[in-house]
């Protein structure tokens, strides 16, 4: 029986770097129907953590609407157009221990006709808990994903883990 | 090739109810886990609080909390000193009938020598105009493996027949 849900590349960061590239454009790797990205990871600054699809730069083509809360105050926001990225809150500035969890569902990320959507959820306890929805106005299929952060860099030990899902 | 996405283990509390659920001798194999759960209690209200115990630790480092109640957006924390991570709340004796919440923890890295955060999506609902959706961040500061988890109600009460609790373990490579 074919597997549902596998492991399709992980990175474990040697050193500190400000982002990590998935290329998912082989035929195995546009087989699946829903993408998983979970990162566990830290930042030496303060910023957000973000994916950029295919390389496309182009600012009007992403937008997200976010709700978090920081223990004292709940809020919700929305952004277009924002340095070419879907922005998923804050990373985490804690480098005693790696702390933030980030978890992305891209669904449907293989076809040619739809927009693709992403849901998107932050844990940090010592910063916030987050969701966000976001949009990728652009029809073709995900064939590279960039994780980037908007802080300093990514501290060594870092992960970040991409799983395809097959829907049969 | 193996399994990426594994059940570990299960327990559908019986007719006598539980004081908590423990999953022990966690594999190491796996990078991440996943615990999915469907909850009530007896507790006389309509609510009751889960809280997490990884490795038998009645610590709770920190907990934050985000929730929606229907009315508006809400937070608290860091919230410590709980008898264990702080996971949420769930359906209590006292809310609608045959309804139980449904929670969902993840833990990046379980073997790794860093903290062990958690992120929880809970949902307490009921036939009521009270009931919450849940975003909840947690943090165990202890770069101990997890070896076990002992999901447990703060208000010591019984957890219900029919209640689930499935542990899978998520494996990268």
């Amino acid at each position: 029986m074919a597997a549902t849900y596998e492991p399709i590349a992980t990175y474990t960061l040697p050193s500190s770097t400000t982002s990590v590239t998935f290329d998912i454009s082989s035929t195995a790797n546009q087989s699946y129907t829903d993408l998983v990205l979970v990162a566990n990871q830290s930042d030496t600054g303060n910023g957000y953590i973000g994916m950029q699809f295919n390389g496309d730069t182009t600012w009007s083509n992403y937008s997200g609407t976010w709700l978090a809360g920081d223990g004292s105050t709940a809020r919700s926001g929305r952004y277009t157009g924002s340095n070419g990225y879907l922005w998923n809150s804050m990373v985490n500035t804690n480098t005693t221990s790696i702390q933030t969890v980030n978890i992305f569902h891209i669904m449907n990320y293989s076809n040619n006709t739809t927009y693709k959507t992403v849901l998107a959820r932050n844990s940090n306890a010592g910063v916030w808990a987050a969701a966000e929805v976001g949009l990728w106005r652009n029809t073709a299929a995900i064939t590279s994903i960039l994780v980037q952060t908007s802080g300093t860099s990514f501290v060594s030990g870092s992960t970040f883990s991409l799983y395809g899902i097959k829907a049969a | 090739m193996a399994t990426t996405y594994e059940l570990i283990a299960s327990n559908t509390v019986g007719s006598g109810g539980a004081s908590s659920v423990t999953f022990s001798s966690i594999p190491q194999t796996f990078t991440d886990l996943k615990v999915v759960a469907s909850i009530r209690s007896n507790n006389a209200s309509t609510l009751d609080v889960l809280l997490l115990q990884l490795n038998g630790s009645t610590v709770n480092d920190n907990s934050l909390l985000l929730w929606g109640n229907g009315s508006s957006a809400l937070t608290s924390g860091p919230r410590t000193g709980d008898g264990g991570l702080y996971a949420g709340q769930f359906n209590g004796a006292n809310s609608t009938a045959n309804t139980f919440s449904n929670t969902e923890f993840y833990i990046p890295n379980y073997t790794s020598s860093n903290y062990k955060s958690v992120s929880v999506d809970l949902v307490w609902e009921q036939n009521a105009s009270a009931a919450y959706d849940g975003l909840n961040a947690l943090m165990w500061a202890n770069t101990a493996a997890v070896t076990s988890i002992k999901l447990i109600p703060s208000t010591s009460s019984t957890i219900q027949q029919y209640s689930t609790f499935y542990l899978y373990g998520i494996k990268n490579s």
